[in-house]
């Protein structure tokens, strides 16, 4: 007997690569298939080369809903981060309330994703809605099935409403990892409030950090049926993002070809800009075991 | 499936490594290493953090596989074999026992996982749980006793199943100074009633010395020398063993001989007695222990050496004082109290007899004549 | 630097102590002299670390007061107090270099960047670590971590305590000979008030200049580490200071002898009647095994530990130790231990009594 590492593992993860196999690689191939040929309908099928990948990226209409999304991810973050590390430095991390806290905290990321759209819509309404009929009683103009503005902001509100508590525990997680004996150096240190947090709950954070906004990024780049819901990418196209256009481009207008070169170049960006982050985040783990 | 229970086999039973050695990432953790343990004897692995203790013993466990090399157990190859099937036990440094069970189910667990009855079970406990000084807790939980109740558990663990090869691994380490004392008398008595072959790894050369058995020193991944422990300590094979083995560390000085004389550094003169008589003429590295240092020349060939006082600490009956000797900085133990300040200028005495003579790579060349006379 | 006073004070971690046992601290009045270096020595659980949390301010006493100087900084908040503490880890702010991390008190009370750019470099050049200002703290060794904090901690001019917490813990055994012997130049350089807490009587009195030796929450006694050796006044302290501890046995002493399991034992001094559960007290150093006159033992195990040998001998079921030096004879036929009768000390219910008349019971 010479190894004591077998190869039997193997056997055990090959139900799961049938199944991812089954789910992902065959339909993504599908999907580049499409995106180089041209058909019109009854299952005949023309090469076209990257025919569609320059039509889309020639077309106004892609730019126009990547930059809506961009801005929307952006803004997206930019409130959520910090909103989450202030609700999690905030958090009781001993006692009854601790627990109650993490429940409240839990509780919205539980909802399915239409849920979550169906609250708002209807939460939105200027006759039934508790908000809409509230900000129309102190006479503000609101109304988000007409105002981009408006519409703009009841989504963000909702995703901020639903998301924020991921990054919050996420952090805390992080936070509970940190030692007294810090806090109380410094304490001695005369450090202020705002120094500790810089120079000990940061750094300590940093790999739960990265992790939180990779996955927010990743899923608000996505962001497809809370919006579809509360707006339908209305009013106009004033809140199709991405993902609402490319399906109106796939399904509504059945031109599969353009919806599947733009599902392609979707991919590459997400993996692109998921692949920088691992390398920062593999990079930093690597500066802490030395 | 081959056990390694201490009555398997007839005769003598030996842990073999030939030539075993580990490499990760490229770099060598462990140079090719040849040891032969025999039955019945403690063994200590002696060495700086990071040597190789732990990985040394993970590969003597099976947790680890070498990268070349084989281990073998009484004349078999069990290179490849699981842990699971070579009925070794291992004790750390963090006291590690299931926190659900009782310290009775703690110990009772390697027994019931073998298949034994009940009742089998309840004697070895009790029998073990007696030589540990445990009766008295069987029924807690192992959280609720002192650090130092926890780990004579993980110990009771460890030696109820009368493995034939147990490995300890700095075990006494997080435990406070009184109590390391008290575990570690015990641990010889356990050891003699067991008949297993101990392996018990630490840093600090008196455990060693308080262990007695053999040594193995250990410096960056090579095994720089095995022995019966009072040989090693007093006849180091070269200065890495000797440093490696001496606290408060060994104290090295270059010399020069010459004819009949040996200048030591910068300052003493003496004529070539004792180790250096034989010794063809040129450049050695002499090296004493600090306890051979004296503030009064106790005997006629004694060589004094001018040194300046750094700092003293007292420890009651003892004094450490650490010199500066030109640029060398030196530590010597002497008896008595002496609270000398710094900057003092002092005279310490050496007697050439408690010199080393390392050449100057590390090899002992002569080793000190009272350690032969010894 | 200040005198630190301790006043009535005692702390106990219930918010309704009802005995004696709910208390960590028991009642105390203990003054730390300004530019002392003191060393707590005690077992886990003693209140050694209870004690120093209650002077650096992290635990507020249920009892009592704390006085800096003139100042009762009892009520006053770890930042007002002006002490610096290393703790058993090495506490460094890892994104930051060195230098900043040996600047941050400095620059968190906003003193002038010269000022503070020279302080620490007079400070880098005393933990020896000038060479590495630039390097980020964050890969460096456990023992250069405990510089930077202790360096951290001396950085301020008007520190008033330098505490330290179990500081040699996580370094390695030969590196600790160089931070003690640091610790102690420091000492002596700069003339802080220094409070070291430790299980390891080594490092306690080896640092200190008086130690003070906790258990169950008292101080037991508190003295030189000469006087600790020589004349622990309680058979903690003798147990717990020595490795091995001091030899005690059950006896009667009257006079100037001693009788322990019907053997007559001449003692140093003459001592009163005694009361309660008599003891005498020796040193392993001080009893030698001879094959003239003694207490008959089994010897047991002689251990060899270089630089002398331990002779563990049984005595009618008590353990009895000696220390042998290296280079002393040991035979077989050698079956008795001899006491120094001046080294011998009596003890009634765990504290030593005094001998009577004027000799003091301890040759000079």
């Amino acid at each position: 007997m010479d190894k004591t590492v077998n190869q039997k593992a193997w056997f055990l993860i090959l139900p799961v690569l049938v199944l991812v196999a089954f789910s992902a690689v065959v339909p993504l191939m599908t999907v580049v298939n499409y995106s180089v040929q041209d058909t019109f309908g009854d299952n005949e099928f023309f090469w076209a080369g990257l025919e569609w990948f320059e039509e889309m990226l020639g077309s106004d209409r892609l730019w126009n809903a990547l930059g809506r999304q961009v801005l929307f991810s952006a803004i997206i973050l930019a409130i959520e981060v910090p909103l989450g590390i202030f609700i999690a430095l905030n958090m009781p991390k001993k006692g009854v309330w601790a627990s109650v806290c993490l429940v409240l905290m839990s509780l919205p990321l539980l909802i399915p994703f239409n849920v979550v759209g169906t609250i708002w819509q209807i939460f939105g309404r200027v006759d039934i809605g508790l908000l809409g009929h509230t900000l129309a009683a102190l006479g503000l103009d609101y109304n988000y099935t007409n105002d981009a503005f408006d519409a703009w902001a009841t989504i963000i509100v909702m995703d901020v409403w639903h998301w924020t508590s991921l990054i919050a525990l996420l952090c805390y997680a992080g936070l509970q990892s940190i030692p007294q004996a810090y806090y109380q150096a410094a304490k001695i240190d005369q450090a202020s409030r705002w120094k500790t947090f810089r120079y000990i709950e940061l750094p300590k954070m940093q790999g739960v950090l990265l992790i939180a906004v990779l996955l927010r990024f990743m899923d608000s780049f996505m962001i497809y049926t809370e919006p579809f819901v509360v707006t339908g990418g209305g009013p106009g196209n004033a809140t199709t993002f991405l993902s609402i256009d490319l399906v109106k481009m796939a399904i509504g207008q059945f031109d599969l070809g353009p919806a599947a070169a733009f599902s392609i170049m979707y991919f590459l960006v997400i993996l692109l800009v998921s692949w920088v982050f691992y390398t920062v985040m593999t990079n930093l783990d690597k500066e802490e075991a030395r | 499936m081959i056990g390694l229970r201490q009555n398997d086999g007839a005769g003598a039973m030996t842990l073999e490594l030939d030539g075993v050695t580990k490499v990760v990432s490229g770099r060598t953790h462990i140079h090719p290493t040849h040891l032969t343990l025999e039955r019945g004897t403690m063994n200590v692995l002696l060495g700086p953090t990071l040597s190789g203790k732990t990985t040394l013993m993970r590969l003597m466990a099976g947790l680890d596989v070498p990268n070349a090399g084989r281990v073998r157990w009484n004349g078999t190859d069990v290179t490849g074999m699981r842990v699971q099937d070579r009925k070794v036990a291992m004790v750390y440094q963090q006291f590690i026992n299931y926190p659900s069970m009782s310290v009775y189910d703690n110990i009772a667990s390697p027994l019931r996982l073998m298949g034994k009855s009940e009742a089998e079970v309840d004697r070895a406990v009790r029998k073990t749980s007696d030589m540990m000084k445990l009766t008295p807790l069987l029924s807690r939980k192992p959280l609720e006793l002192s650090g130092g109740q926890q780990q004579r558990c993980a110990l009771a663990r460890a030696l109820v199943k009368e493995a034939g090869l147990v490995l300890l691994d700095e075990p006494l380490a997080n435990l406070d100074y009184k109590l390391r004392e008290e575990l570690r008398a015990e641990i010889p008595k356990i050891f003699e009633e067991s008949g297993a072959i101990f392996v018990y790894a630490t840093t600090e050369p008196e455990e060693a010395l308080l262990l007695g058995g053999h040594t193995a020193t250990l410096w960056e991944g090579r095994v720089t020398q095995f022995g019966p422990t009072p040989l090693v300590y007093r006849r180091p094979a070269d200065a890495t063993t000797a440093r490696v083995f001496s606290d408060p560390p060994m104290n090295f000085v270059p010399c020069v001989k010459r004819g009949h004389r040996v200048s030591f550094g910068d300052h003493a003169n003496a004529p070539a007695d004792g180790p250096f008589a034989a010794l063809p003429d040129g450049r050695y590295m002499a090296g004493f222990r600090a306890n051979h240092l004296s503030l009064n020349a106790h005997s006629g060939s004694a060589v004094a050496f001018p040194c300046k006082v750094a700092v003293t600490e007292i420890t009651g009956s003892e004094s450490f004082l650490h010199l500066n000797h030109g640029a060398d900085r030196w530590v010597g133990l002497v008896q008595g109290v002496h609270d000398l300040a710094p900057g003092t200028e002092v005279s310490v005495w050496l007697d050439p007899a408690h010199v080393y003579v390392f050449a100057e790579d590390g090899a002992l060349v002569a080793p000190a004549a009272y350690a032969l006379a010894a | 630097m200040a005198r630190i006073t301790l006043s009535k004070l005692a702390h106990s971690y219930f918010p309704n102590p009802r005995g004696e046992a709910d208390y960590a601290l028991k009642e105390m009045d203990h003054v730390w002299e300004d530019g002392g270096a003191y060393a707590l020595l005690g077992s886990s659980g003693c209140g050694k670390t209870t004690l120093l949390n209650i002077i650096s301010g992290l635990v507020r006493p249920s009892q009592g007061r704390v006085l800096f100087g003139d100042r009762d900084v009892t009520d006053a908040a770890t930042a007002e107090r002006n002490i610096a503490q290393v703790f058993q880890f090495p506490v460094v702010y890892d994104t930051m270099t060195v230098r900043d991390n040996l600047a941050f008190p400095l620059r968190n009370r906003g003193m002038d960047a010269a000022y503070v750019a020279s302080r620490v470099d007079q400070i880098a050049r005393m933990i020896g670590m000038e060479a590495e200002l630039g390097r980020k703290a964050r890969g460096l060794t456990a023992d250069a971590k405990q510089k930077i904090s202790l360096g951290r901690g001396m950085v301020r001019e008007d520190v008033n305590a330098i505490l330290f917490d179990e500081p040699l813990t996580v370094i390695d055994p030969h590196m600790k000979w160089e931070l003690r012997t640091q610790l102690k130049s420091l000492h002596r350089e700069f003339g802080h008030t220094m409070i070291y807490v430790t299980h390891d009587q080594t490092e306690a009195l080896t640092f200190a200049d008086k130690v003070v030796v906790m258990y169950d929450g008292r101080v037991v006694q508190m003295g030189t580490p000469q006087d600790l050796f020589d004349t622990p006044e309680h058979t903690f302290v003798g147990y717990f200071i020595g490795s091995p501890g001091m030899n005690l046995l059950e006896a009667t002493v009257e006079g100037n002898r001693a009788t322990v399991a019907g053997i007559s034992l001449p003692l140093g001094a003459s001592y009163g009647a005694q009361k309660g559960r008599v003891q005498i007290g020796i040193r392993p150093e001080f009893v030698s095994l001879t094959a003239g006159e003694g207490l008959p033992v089994t010897v047991r195990r002689i251990e060899d530990v270089g630089r002398h040998r331990i002779v563990r001998a049984d005595f009618n079921g008590t353990e009895i130790n000696a220390i042998a030096e290296e280079g002393t004879p040991l035979s077989p036929e050698m079956t008795r231990l001899a006491f120094a009768p001046d080294r011998i000390g009596v003890y009634a219910d765990d504290w030593r009594v005094a001998p009577q008349g004027g000799q003091m019971g301890r040759a000079a």
